[in-house]
């Protein structure tokens, strides 16, 4: 792997930029793997290069049916935080966070995680009793957070309106300092890049049309393009089509796939340095290096695997922005765009084995699994590397679903994240 | 002192000489015309750098006269009214506006970024900053905070928009997009079918394209275009909107326009005018005459100031009266590009050559250029710009075997404007929002979006075919087939006639996008793509070397499109640069997704007015005048405002509320409680659908009788509660909880309608009909009597009863039930007379010490007898057996409800799960925070285990000591044990387990 650095920089600028490698290659697939990991989103490309880095798993390839990091890696709002409720989705996003903190220089490629913090509102008594409880139990779980007044969220967020006189007026917020946002894009390519170093295949325009099952036990996948090819194990890893992925093994998955739309501002001069979120009003955001104002809208209540949303959704929270910062109705809105999510009944994801012997689906993360990109790659990669789950990822088995052990986030992820 | 309009000449269609106009840019006073661009006035003043390039601040001039100019963004004006990144292209000028450049500090023409850019440039390749600044590991944040200060463009607004924004929603059969010459013809003809036709056009006025044409060159146009706007005009059937952008194309035709009413006469706010206004539209059929957007050709050098895009030449000169220099050199691949060598040159100013790719071309432009004297280069390209901040030179080199990989140098011309035109690339914009991919045209050289939808069309060049005479004729056949598909028939008109025009002859068009240089693009000096984001042909290069081979990861890895313009000026030449650098053909790479919105909106536009006091529209209930007398301090429930508490004029909160619930304790007290969700059910087969939502069962409630009612989830877990009360076998009416009411309506509705729309049941929400009045206390049947004709004696309206009479003399439901524990009585009126019977209750209760109390003092009685709130002490994860309410829980019942095969899941039968209890705190003061979590153990290392938070906490004033209600691991069999309550980093206290009911266990003062 050709090792990036300032140095790097300078010696291609005078190689006139002749001489940069491939980021990773373009590999036939082999006739069989160790592990297929079906779905190259940041979740599948970050498991690939953990099995391959950390569990020694090295005949490992990524299938993916478009281009790498094209579905919701590449289409969310890069907000990274640890602040749930509940002590197993705690200690999972924690891990992830964790990871966050030192994967640009685990990977040799600026992954942008800036950690600007995050802000969650609230703006009832009721939010407010939520957001003690929520960060006291973080405290206890030794996750970073406090409670912030209105004037200190004012003065955090000198744009945003926190006056009495609003509709549902700032009451205070929680604060995850170590919480921010990442640059999408790089976190999918840093991890290619870095799995495809340690010899995994990454076939792109490989699209999985069915699995080879034999006597309950997985034995290879089907492809569109490349015909069957072999797998020991298998991990779906395909947010969205999850569910079409499972019907493939004669599977159903708990999950809805709905559509779930972001939006962008035109690039302005620095305005806002952190994440601020509110479930009340319903709209969160934040500003990119590159100057765009980065706007979540909440999910649309129908089904669908149309990349795109409905326009009231896009109405309802551009009202939400503009009513918390009302100086921000002059900007323009430059661009929107939508993605499929998928929601599990308790807004928690599945990472589990199947009823099918070495078959594992990691989905389910509904509007939040940017921010837990490496956390469920590595807790993925370690129960795939031991055919046993992992004690963090134990919890989110789909066999919750038939004891009742759900682990309700719905405090947490009211508003897609 | 303003600088004279040098660049300016007579004839220009949009602008009125007679309306001098003054501005300022960058403090410098310029005179236009009304009608005149911020660009085109800085033209006819020979203004040429307008701004600076964003990544090496590079000087930048106009480009275009749309809305694909990447250069010419400007911050507007000042103060509440500024406006960042406007687009000088199309934003008009208005007397006294101020008008600044985006980038460029300390000044335009001295720029620091550009000194930076030129010594720092080559280290900024693609992707540079993934592959930098990660040493130090902490560093990131300090670099980025230099990074950021480089990026963005405009300054955004500190103050509240003063200005009005409006909506409105339209259904027409027709909508025709863009009022070119398809559009217009279109138009026109549909609506004389009688079909109601919705004409929408970007521009000031409409003609589109035709207006690119000098006037008086071809009288029968000139004459056709004025006769259309008059039929127009007059027309009742159709409405024609200018200065609107159609800006996204939804499902089922549902578009969005966009008007900007007054963007053109300065700042709204100050002349009681609405800025811009949202038009929501569904259309039986859409017509897109978008046309096409002419793509320049991509050379070294190509963003010097004094380089255009052919068709702005033809624009400037023939709307605005403006020729943007003296000396022109034009490079062009296709026939289309001369008219703007012929505009320049009837002007009077030199044409220094027309380089024209093909070999030999021959027609009737390039002839009609030849028999002007206009010298023509064949077989050859501009492949280089030459100058200091501004065009001085152009190179000129032959293509070798008229192919467009190799050029050998020719000459150099000396000029100082170089327009380029690579052939159009077709609006296909709004036709692809809904997931359509286009398809690659190798005889326009352009995408087309092969929509084979039934009621969306594409015509004239939006669809390829860009000859007049063509467009004009297709628009008229579109207009009349599909007016007569939607069954309109022309009975009271027909289309008017067309105008007979001589047809051009053009030859086709050759492939070229990048024109190749002397050296590879990575060694050559720049030639740009995408100017806003200055992404070279190199950088795209780069990006293909690195291995990004899907469209979508060039564009995302080099910023291609990443910019306002959104890749209109840049896109095609982008994907045509990487197809040929990969060795694949453009077919094969595509194009990136066309996404919302066509061009940028502001968002106080599409929030329009559901901002401040309409953003939720505050409820208030029928009694709020009483409460605002009282002195009420209020809370936000759901979208209602509630009396939170009544201080008198001195009293602290906890004064007021001891006060307030002492009262309703010894004496009476009076509740609004109208917010509480109230649900008309009825039908034959209502009691089944009541025992299948709630998990009790409704079989044998007799008519004037109620019941408490538990709503599970399917997962078992509580959801919502409230009374439901029989009024008839087929009609009961239901509460909910405030904030829960629309939710629950939705539940039900959702039941009926999608799983059991056997059942005959029919749902109305009634909350806003009903006002409700709680009287409580001891006192309450004493002081109701007084004014009722209902005998209230025990026996015959005892406990969970309900009956009708009037109270006030107003006919009333009382229901005998009681969320405080003591004698109660729920009086529901028609909330008109709210305020009567109230009146009534607090006169006659004088006597008796009546106290008006509010949600707060009723969360405390409420929580002294152990009573849940839903939402509160529940969160989506408690059962009704958590909350020890295993009696409302219907053990046979003939049909399953919801929730019931969720709860019986082992891990919700568990005796360990967290359980509603009551706490008391070892320090009786002290009132625990709600949200605390609970520990058994306190000096556990973290991550502690947590046993369960505070649900509800208060200081109870009857027993003059704080309570609290939690839920805890194991809890109902763990009473009386000792648990430790943590509020994130504060000191822990110690509390016992106890009974959730603090108060009057066995229930007496109720039921009396």
């Amino acid at each position: 792997m050709q090792r990036f650095s300032g140095f790097g920089l300078i010696g291609q600028a005078l190689g006139y930029q002749e001489k940069w490698h491939r980021m990773w290659r373009n590999p036939s697939p082999k006739s069989a793997y160790d592990v297929v990991i079906v779905g190259g989103g940041g979740h599948g490309l970050a498991t690939a290069y953990y099995l391959a880095n950390n569990f020694g798993v090295k005949k490992v390839a990524v299938l993916e049916k478009g281009f790498i990091g094209g579905g919701n890696t590449g289409r969310n709002t890069t907000i990274v935080r640890s602040n749930y409720l509940w002590d197993a989705a705690a200690k999972l996003y924690e891990h992830a966070l964790q990871l966050w903190e030192g994967l640009s220089q685990e990977l040799n490629y600026n992954v942008m995680f800036s950690q600007r913090g995050v802000l969650n509102l609230g703006h009832t008594l009721q939010d407010m009793r939520d957001i003690q409880r929520r960060v006291s139990a973080n405290y206890l779980n030794g996750i970073d957070g406090e409670v912030l007044s209105t004037e200190e969220v004012q003065a955090k967020v000198p744009m945003m309106d926190c006056s009495s006189s609003r509709r549902y007026p700032v009451l205070g917020a929680s604060w995850q300092p170590r919480a921010g946002v990442a640059r999408h894009d790089a976190v999918a390519w840093g991890f290619a890049r870095g799995a495809d170093s340690l010899g995994v295949d990454i076939i792109q325009d490989c699209e999985v049309i069915g699995f080879e099952i034999s006597s309950g036990k997985i034995t290879g996948v089907n492809t569109r393009q490349f015909g069957t090819i072999g797998a020991e194990r298998v991990g779906c890893v395909t947010a969205g089509n999850s569910g079409v992925l499972a019907s493939y093994a004669g599977l159903q998955l708990p999950i809805e796939s709905h559509p779930l739309q972001a939006l962008v501002s035109e690039p302005i001069k620095p305005i806002l340095d952190t994440v601020v979120m509110s479930n009340q009003v319903h709209g969160y955001v934040s500003q990119s290096d590159k100057g765009d104002l980065v706007i979540g809208a909440g999910i649309d209540s129908y089904n669908g695997y149309g990349q795109r949303g409905s326009f009231p959704t896009i109405e309802h929270t551009i009202e939400a922005i503009v009513e918390l910062f009302p100086s921000f109705s002059r900007i323009p809105m430059n661009r929107q765009w939508g993605g499929i999510v998928d929601v599990c009944p308790d807004a928690c994801p599945i990472i589990s084995k199947t009823a099918i012997e070495n078959l594992y689906f990691n989905c389910g993360w509904g509007t939040g699994g940017f921010k837990a990109t490496p956390g469920s790659g590595h807790v993925f990669a370690s129960s795939l590397a031991a055919k046993d789950m992992d004690p963090i990822a134990a919890p989110f088995s789909i066999d919750r679903f038939y004891t009742g052990a759900l682990i309700d986030e719905h405090g947490a992820a009211g508003v897609a994240h | 002192m303003a600088i004279e309009q040098h660049n300016r000449i007579p004839g220009g269609r949009s602008v009125d000489y007679g309306m001098e106009i003054s501005f300022t840019f960058n403090g410098q006073k310029i005179i236009g015309y009304k009608g005149d661009t911020i660009a085109s006035a800085l033209l006819a003043n020979g203004i040429k750098v307008v701004g600076r390039s964003f990544k090496y601040g590079r000087p930048r001039g106009v480009m275009t006269a749309g809305v694909l100019e990447p250069n010419a963004i400007f911050q507007l004006d000042s103060g509440a009214n500024t406006i960042p990144n406007v687009r000088g292209t199309t934003q008009e000028i208005y007397e006294g506006m101020k008008c600044t450049s985006t980038n460029g500090w300390p000044s335009l023409k001295f720029d620091f970024m550009g000194i930076f850019g030129k010594l720092l440039g080559p280290l900024m390749s693609s992707g540079f900053y993934y592959k930098t600044f990660m040493f130090p590991s902490k560093a990131w944040r300090l670099y980025e905070f230099f990074i950021r200060k480089a990026a963005g463009l405009g300054i955004s607004p500190r103050k509240p928009d003063p200005d009005i924004y409006d909506k409105l929603n339209h259904h027409v059969d027709i909508l025709v997009v863009g009022a070119g010459p398809a559009g217009l013809s279109a138009a026109l003809a549909a609506s004389t079918s009688g079909a109601r036709v919705m004409l929408i056009d970007e521009q000031a006025e409409i003609g589109g394209s035709l207006l690119n044409i000098p006037i008086g060159q071809t009288p029968k146009l000139d004459a056709w275009l004025a006769s259309t706007k008059q039929i127009m005009r007059s027309s009742a059937k159709l409405q024609i909107f200018n200065r609107t952008t159609v800006i996204a194309c939804h499902d089922h035709n549902f578009l969005v326009a966009h008007e900007r009413c007054s963007d053109h006469l300065g700042p709204a706010s100050t002349k009681n005018l609405v800025r811009q206004r949202l038009h929501r539209i569904r259309a039986g059929h859409v017509i897109l005459a978008t046309g096409a957007h002419d793509r320049p050709l991509v050379y070294s050098n190509n963003d010097l100031p004094g380089c255009f895009q052919s068709t702005a030449i033809e624009t400037y000169i023939s709307c605005y009266g403006v020729v943007p220099g003296k000396d022109l050199v034009l490079a062009t691949n296709n026939d289309r590009a001369y008219r703007s060598a012929i505009a320049w040159h009837k002007t009077g100013r030199q044409v220094k050559a027309v380089v024209d790719s093909r070999i030999n071309p021959s027609g009737s432009l390039v002839q009609q250029a030849k028999t002007l004297g206009i010298k023509l280069i064949f077989g050859a390209a501009v492949y280089e710009a030459r100058g200091k901040g501004k065009v001085d030179s152009a190179l000129i080199g032959k293509l070798q075997d008229g192919s467009s990989l190799e050029i050998k140098p020719l000459c150099e011309l000396p000029c100082d404007t170089i327009a380029t035109s690579g052939g159009s690339s077709p609006v296909i914009h709004l036709a692809c929002h809904t997931g359509l991919r286009p398809k690659w045209n190798e005889d326009i050289l352009g995408f087309i979006a092969s929509n084979d939808s039934s009621s969306m069309s594409i015509i004239g060049a939006a669809n390829g075919d860009a000859l007049l005479n063509k467009a004009l004729i297709e628009g008229q056949e579109a207009g009349i087939s599909i007016a007569r598909e939607q069954g309109f028939l022309f009975t009271d008109g027909s289309p008017p006639s067309l105008p007979v025009l001589e047809v051009n002859d053009e030859e086709p068009i050759m492939p070229l996008f990048l024109v190749p240089n002397l050296q590879r693009p990575a060694r050559a000096q720049k030639q740009f793509v995408d100017f806003q984001l200055d992404v070279t042909a190199a950088s795209i290069h780069q990006a293909v070397l690195e291995g990004f081979e899907s469209i979508e990861h060039v564009k995302r890895y080099t910023a291609l499109g990443f910019g306002t313009d959104q890749g209109k000026l840049g896109n095609i030449n982008g994907m045509a640069i990487a197809a040929q650098e990969m060795g694949r053909p453009i077919s094969d790479v595509g194009t990136t997704v066309f996404r919302p919105n066509y061009t940028p909106v502001s968002f106080g536009s599409i929030a329009g007015r559901g901002c401040d006091d309409l953003f939720e529209p505050i409820r208030y209930t029928a009694l709020h005048s009483r409460h605002l007398q009282q002195g009420a301090l209020f809370e936000d429930v759901g979208q209602w405002k509630r009396p939170w508490y009544y201080p008198k004029a001195t009293e602290s909160m906890s004064q007021s509320l001891s006060r307030e619930c002492i009262s309703v304790r010894k004496k009476v007290g009076i509740l609004d409680a109208s917010t509480l969700g109230k649900i008309d059910i009825q039908g034959p087969d209502a009691r089944e659908f009541l025992n299948r939502i709630y998990t009790n069962s409704w079989s044998r409630l007799p008519i004037g009788r109620c019941k408490y009612g538990l709503m599970c989830t399917e997962d078992g877990m509580l959801f919502d509660d409230g009374v439901t009360a029989c009024l008839g076998d087929n009609h009961f009416i239901m509460t909910t909880t405030t904030g829960g009411a629309a939710r629950v309506l939705d539940w039900l509705e959702n039941w009926l309608q999608t799983e059991w729309s056997d059942l005959r049941v029919f749902c109305n929400s009634v909350t806003d009909y009903w006002a409700t009045i709680a009287i409580s206390g001891p006192f309450s049947r004493q002081l109701l009597s007084e004014i009722t004709d209902i005998e209230l004696d025990g026996r015959d309206f005892s406990f969970m009863d309900w009956r009708q009479g009037s109270v006030a003399g107003v006919p009333a439901r009382i229901f005998r039930i009681s969320f405080t524990g003591e004698l109660s009585y729920e009086i529901n009126v028609q909330a008109d007379y709210a305020t009567v019977v109230w009146d009534a209750l607090m006169e006659r209760g004088a006597k008796y010490d009546i106290c008006p109390y509010g949600t707060e003092a009723m969360h405390i009685l409420r929580a002294e007898k152990g009573f849940i709130i839903a939402g509160q002490d529940t969160d989506g994860s408690i059962s009704p057996i958590d909350l020890g309410l295993d009696w409302a829980v219907a053990k046979h019942k003939p049909f399953s409800f919801l929730g019931e095969r969720g709860m019986q899941r082992a891990d919700c039968l568990g005796t360990e799960r967290k359980q509603l209890v009551g706490l008391k705190t070892h320090d009786p003061e002290i009132v625990l925070k709600e949200g605390s979590q609970i520990v058994f153990d306190s000096k556990q290392e973290k991550p502690m285990h947590m046993v369960g938070h505070v649900t509800s906490s208060y200081f109870s004033p009857i027993l003059e000591r704080s309570i609290a209600l939690a839920v805890v691991e194991g809890g109902h069999h763990r009473m009386g044990e000792k648990v430790y309550v943590a509020f994130a980093e504060e000191e822990m206290h110690l509390a016992e387990i106890s009974s959730s009911i603090f108060y009057d266990p066995e229930g007496k003062r109720q039921d009396v």
